[in-house]
């Protein structure tokens, strides 16, 4: 029973609970969060039975915010974020895109999932302007497009280059901006850099933080590495092990720009002994819940 | 960017060589290096070569034996002046059967792919017309020349009719396989930039299908001399099978032989275009093998 209690979701530290704020306010259009995901609850079908996979879930990304999901592997992360993109749709709970639960949202988001998904046939610049092409976009002008960000990305001169030719931190720049060209206001990233090694995750990190700086897009960004999270994001939620459920909501009390080094302030460490806490009590949990 | 271009370079060492390659190293390198490799694929086919000569050596010694009859076995020597003396009149059959091939691949081409499609379309038409499709390959379509040569006369309709039913399966099947392998990550992907199904045919399960579609076309070729020399075979006024047959009628064995050579020569034309065509037309699929048998 108290762990029932635990897995509450607790106010966020200024005391202002994001989603909230709309069902109080009756006009507060301007306060209505770009995405507000309420109380999504969802369950498959499996050999082995019904097995739900997100419980209740509800959570909230601002317009120009970043936003991270953090949680252990197996937490449904990755289907939630298929819900959002419009993907699948919840066993119960709604999905609202400016408020509107109704709208259809593939086509309007930038999702991004952990392997960068390149075509092989298809050269660096020809892939970043493969997201456009899909939403109907004229193939001159989507790479016209293309080339115009290209620069931006990091990728100027690699733009004849095929896949194979690329390094894991460049295809993944070229993932990013066929995703950034094709995607709304609103970018899904599923463990972006999960599969990178070490030395390219942390640039890639930096690169994100600054293009994001740039592009004053929202980003809801899942990870498993709370790093990354109190790195990147306004605000983290850490998500419970299945069925998933939001058990912790912070916001991260650190400036931007943001650097690496900001990692070491009183502040985020102790927010990251926090997030930690809370994600080895889920450990714990699942050992100890595992024979019972 | 002097901080974050580094790890990518780190994460690009494992394959220097394709990174090096692409990136346009200095001329005079990359000359010398196509030279290199020009000169060892002319190594590889050596042993092929030096083999094919000692068998013909074998042949021309054991045929020019007194007491062999040249009616029943020619020597290498006498075929090549068969071929030298009829080379005109094998040139226009070479034609003909040359033209009742690509008409018949050209038809086996598009009923492949058309078939490939209709099975790719909904599960329901799979389960609908590929049993048929399967089915149609236990006819032996031998059986069924006499019948085309009965329906369709001795021109070139019949003929490209057997090429076809010939043809047309290892068409279908690969490119129905090809289309089937997409992955389906990449589909969601292009799902949630708002492709519907057409659009993701057309710029991801096509193209990816595409290599799948030449290893059908590669075997569909070959049957497809094979099925027009047996064709002409039961029934034609002219071509390379009905030049077989005469010759054969004529116990003029190094005629058969002649018009036997020509035919391998044509089937291995065909091949050698289409890898050509495929070479031009992936090149990025040939990206990968081209670096990785180089090392």
């Amino acid at each position: 029973m108290e762990q029932r209690e635990a897995r509450e979701p607790q106010d966020v530290r200024d005391g202002v609970m994001p989603g909230a704020s709309c069902a109080q306010t009756s006009a507060a259009s301007e306060t209505m969060p770009l995405l507000d995901v309420r109380d999504v609850t969802m369950r498959f079908q499996t050999a082995g039975g019904p097995v739900t996979a997100l419980e209740n879930v509800s959570l909230s990304v601002g317009a120009g915010e970043l936003v991270a999901l953090v949680g252990p592997s197996g937490s449904g992360k990755s289907t939630l974020l298929a819900i959002v993109a419009g993907l699948e749709t919840p066993t119960s709970g709604t999905v609202a895109l400016r408020g509107d639960p109704a709208a259809e949202r593939l086509g309007r988001l930038g999702y991004m999932p952990q392997r960068d998904l390149l075509l092989p046939w298809r050269r660096a610049l020809e892939n970043a302007a493969a997201g456009l092409e899909a939403r109907g976009v004229p193939r001159a002008e989507a790479r016209r497009q293309a080339q115009a960000v290209f620069a931006d990305f990091g990728l100027a001169g690699f733009e004849r280059l095929y896949p194979p030719q690329l390094s894991g931190g460049m295809r993944q720049r070229v993932a990013f901006a066929r995703t950034a060209l094709a995607g709304g206001e609103l970018l899904l990233l599923d463990e972006p850099f999960g599969a990178l090694d070490a030395l390219t995750r942390a640039a890639l990190q930096a690169w994100l933080l600054e293009l994001w700086g740039r592009l004053g897009r929202a980003c809801l960004l899942v990870t498993h590495d709370v790093e990354e999270a109190l790195l990147l994001a306004d605000r983290v939620y850490v998500l419970s092990q299945r069925p998933g459920q939001v058990i912790l909501e912070r916001r991260v009390p650190l400036p931007r720009p943001r650097g690496r080094e900001q990692l070491l302030r009183p502040e985020a460490v102790a927010l990251k002994a926090e997030l930690l806490a809370a994600l080895d009590g889920l450990a714990l949990a699942g050992v100890e819940g595992g024979p019972a | 960017m002097t901080v974050e271009t580094r790890p990518d370079q780190q994460a690009a060492q494992p394959a220097p060589s394709l990174a090096g390659a692409a990136a346009g190293e200095r001329p005079m390198e990359s000359r010398r290096a196509a030279w290199a490799g020009f000169a060892r694929r002319l190594w590889d086919v050596v042993p092929a070569v030096a083999l094919l000569a000692g068998l013909l050596l074998l042949w021309q010694w054991y045929a020019s034996r007194p007491q062999n009859d040249p009616q029943f076995l020619p020597t290498p020597l006498a075929v090549w002046s068969a071929l030298a003396a009829q080379r005109e009149i094998l040139w226009h059959h070479t034609l003909v059967t040359l033209w009742e091939t690509v008409v018949g691949f050209a038809a086996a081409l598009v009923a492949g792919v058309v078939c490939a499609v209709i099975v790719d379309i909904s599960p329901w038409l799979r389960r609908a017309v590929y049993p048929l499709l399967v089915a149609s390959q236990t006819i032996p379509i031998i059986t069924l020349a006499p019948l085309l040569v009965l329906w369709f006369g001795f021109g070139l309709t019949s003929k490209a009719i057997v090429i076809l039913l010939v043809c047309f399966f290892p068409i279908t099947v690969a490119l129905a396989d090809g289309l089937r392998s997409a992955d389906p990550e990449l589909m969601r992907l292009y799902r949630t930039f708002g492709a519907g199904a057409g659009r993701i045919f057309w710029m991801v399960r096509l193209p990816g299908a595409l290599p799948q579609l030449f290893s059908g076309i590669r075997i569909a070729i070959t049957y497809s001399v094979i099925g027009a020399i047996f064709a002409e075979y039961v029934g034609a006024s002219e071509g390379l099978g009905y030049y077989i047959l005469l010759k054969q009628h004529s116990f003029a064995t190094a005629g058969v032989m002649a018009a036997i050579v020509v035919t391998a020569a044509l089937s291995i034309a065909l091949f050698a275009l289409t890898a050509l065509v495929e070479r031009a037309a992936l090149p990025w699929y040939y990206l990968g093998r081209r670096e990785g048998s180089g090392n």
